[in-house]
């Protein structure tokens, strides 16, 4: 496992807040995820390993939280609010409209391998929907012309970033 | 009758100009005064304010927060854990992301009293991992008041101490419950806990004592703690005490966060009035009052009972715009007041389609940890999804019910009632509209008056 420095750091720092090493898995998890994109089964064995545990104890809750992907998602990640308070006002259309605009379908890396596009329950944000995660930020409001102006807004930033040096 | 005005205790500085979450701001305010009197009473008395003021939980459930702290094994020589209930996940639900947003030390404040009140030494912040901001924002408002003194060991010179740490969830419904969460801070799936013998007052975290209490539940102690229990049992109506917020979501002209005293403001005034009524051209048709499990309520059904008032009986004949937003009130009508999200629904939505809705996210979110939730979920989910999706039968609406039936009661926690509760509600409120449905759906209309393409598309 090929971990940053400062995620080293933080594994180091979060274990010590639980007298029970294995209350640690699912900072861990969340740690070795925003590291690595994804969980490998490499960082399965890896944190189990750290938390004097069995393979099988990480993985049972890799595979039950829905947060945790054991495979690389696009770029950035979009997580439309599939529950009812946003649907009542228009979260199905706004989810569609994502996927048109990377032409992609659920849970998929879009073609550009730019956007993962994620029908997620409920952001508790129902006040102001329907409501969209972009990676970190939560966008409220997000009808269709505001999921459009997202989308333009992220393939700008697809575009300006330096394209990748090509490979020998 | 006018709709009261809002008594703004725990969002008072929520969205007001100037206000920021840092701890300068909040001590400006009066911040952590209320922690520096606390530390030099007896942490008896304390509970005892707690008692006395009648607070009942926020989360859901509504258990009076001094009843579950007199619970707390005392005796058994282990630490006794605070968990607070951050994870908020009831769809209609979203009080506690402003606190923690833009309030944080108020419930950091609230955390540290309630932990001297319970000898806690060390106190766990269970939020949901959608919060990632949440939980970065609370960090550094730990980090802030543990270099003021207000957490760590000895804080404010006397010899009490007690850390307090984050910890994310990871996107499931069920660590809301209280022994799931337990499990999740563990480190393990969020399988619920069989009570009993596994009530966490006992029997909790690592086995030891724990109290876990809501985000809004231990804001309130605070404040319970400024102007002691009797004087806030006056706020709100008797059993029914202080302030609370409600969540208002779907199809009102102003939907968001309201907060009145307990019982003082009917479902009528809160959505005809505060929220502004229904959308241009619409009526209301359906609102669900306390979160997505509660029982829906009918726009037009009328409740007739009797109800005490002080000590006498009185007879009462409401329609749903005059049930007054309280624990007993909703109880009494057949639903509930749960965790204050109210959605609301007009007549453009068909209910056969909400149903399958809310049913695809209880079969998302089961555990799976007993066999008629975890089957019965799933199969309310395609059932109500194949009525939507062009095979509805007649007799579909009886075959819903009879697997919900089939649920409540019959499994370790209360999931199995929240994911019961919609589809016999909505059953026994619009049986014709199921009955009907495929009728409708072949002659080419919603059964809600709507236009097709008005209405909203919800599964």
């Amino acid at each position: 496992m090929k971990l940053k420095p400062e995620t080293l750091q933080r594994i180091a720092d979060v274990i010590p807040h639980y007298p029970v090493k294995r209350s640690a898995t699912l900072p861990l998890l969340h740690l070795v995820q925003e590291d690595q994109g994804y969980i490998s089964s490499e960082a399965i064995e890896w944190i189990a390993a750290q938390l004097e545990l069995q393979p099988i104890n990480v993985y049972e809750v890799v595979t039950f939280y829905p947060m945790f992907r054991q495979h690389p998602i696009g770029r950035r990640h979009i997580k439309v609010c599939r529950t009812l308070s946003c649907a009542l006002v228009g979260g199905y259309r706004t989810c569609e409209e994502f996927k048109q605009q990377f032409g992609t379908e659920l849970g998929e890396v879009s073609p550009d391998g730019e956007v993962t596009v994620d029908f997620v329950e409920c952001l508790a944000s129902c006040g102001t929907a329907p409501v969209v995660m972009i990676d970190d930020a939560l966008h409220e409001k997000v009808d269709v012309a505001k999921a459009r102006a997202l989308s333009d807004q992220i393939k700008a930033e697809a575009a300006a970033r330096a394209p990748e040096p090509a490979r020998a | 009758m006018p709709a009261p005005a809002q008594h703004r205790i725990i969002f008072k500085h929520i969205d007001e100009p100037g206000y920021t979450r840092d701890l300068a701001c909040y001590v400006r305010h009066g911040g952590y005064e209320m922690l520096k009197k606390s530390v030099g009473r007896k942490p008896e008395e304390l509970i005892d304010e707690v008692k006395k003021s009648g607070l009942r939980g926020r989360g859901g459930a509504g258990f009076p927060c001094g009843v579950k702290w007199s619970l707390v094994d005392r005796k058994s020589g282990k630490p006794i854990y605070l968990v607070v209930n951050a994870d908020e996940s009831e769809p209609g639900t979203f009080k506690d992301r402003y606190i923690i947003h833009q309030d944080p030390h108020q419930l950091i404040e609230g955390i540290m009293i309630s932990s001297y009140a319970n000898n806690v030494k060390q106190a766990y912040i269970y939020i949901r991992g959608e919060f990632p901001e949440g939980a970065r924002i609370l960090e550094e408002a730990i980090a802030e008041a543990r270099a003021a003194n207000f957490v760590g060991p000895n804080i404010l010179g006397t010899s009490y101490g007690c850390e307090i740490y984050v910890h994310r969830g990871a996107g499931a419904y069920i660590c809301g419950e209280e022994t799931g969460l337990i499990e999740s801070l563990e480190g393990k799936r969020p399988y619920p806990r069989i009570k009993p013998p596994y009530f966490p007052a006992v029997l909790g975290l690592y086995q030891c004592p724990t109290i876990v209490n809501n985000v809004e539940t231990l804001c309130h102690v605070k404040h319970i703690a400024d102007i002691g229990g009797d004087a806030y049992a006056r706020i709100g109506t008797p059993n029914n005490t202080g302030t609370r917020i409600l969540c208002v979501s779907g199809h009102v002209q102003r939907p968001g966060y309201y907060e009145y005293e307990v019982g003082k403001i009917t479902l009528g005034q809160l959505l005809y009035e505060v929220c502004g009524g229904p959308l241009p051209g619409r009526t209301f048709k359906a609102v669900i009052p306390g979160g997505s499990s509660a029982k829906i309520l009918k726009f037009g059904e009328r409740f007739k009972g009797k109800r005490k008032v002080g000590a006498d009986l009185v007879e009462y004949d409401w329609g749903i715009e005059d049930v007054p937003m309280d624990f007993d009130s909703l109880g009494m009508i057949g639903t509930m007041g749960g965790s204050g999200g109210v959605i609301v629904m007009d007549d453009s939505v068909s209910m056969v389609e909400a149903l399958a809705n809310i049913n695809e996210f209880y079969a998302h979110e089961s555990c799976g940890q007993c066999t008629p939730c975890r089957e019965g979920s799933l199969w309310m989910k395609r059932i109500s999804g194949r009525m939507v999706h062009g095979q509805a039968r007649v007799e579909d609406g009886a075959l819903l019910k009879s697997v919900a039936d089939q649920i409540a009661g019959r499994t370790i926690c209360a999931f199995g009632e929240a994911c019961a509760w919609p589809t016999q509600s909505f059953i026994a409120k619009f049986g014709d509209e199921f009955k009907g449905y495929a009728a409708a759906k072949a002659a080419g209309a919603a059964p809600a008056a709507a236009a097709a393409e008005a209405a909203p598309v919800l599964v």
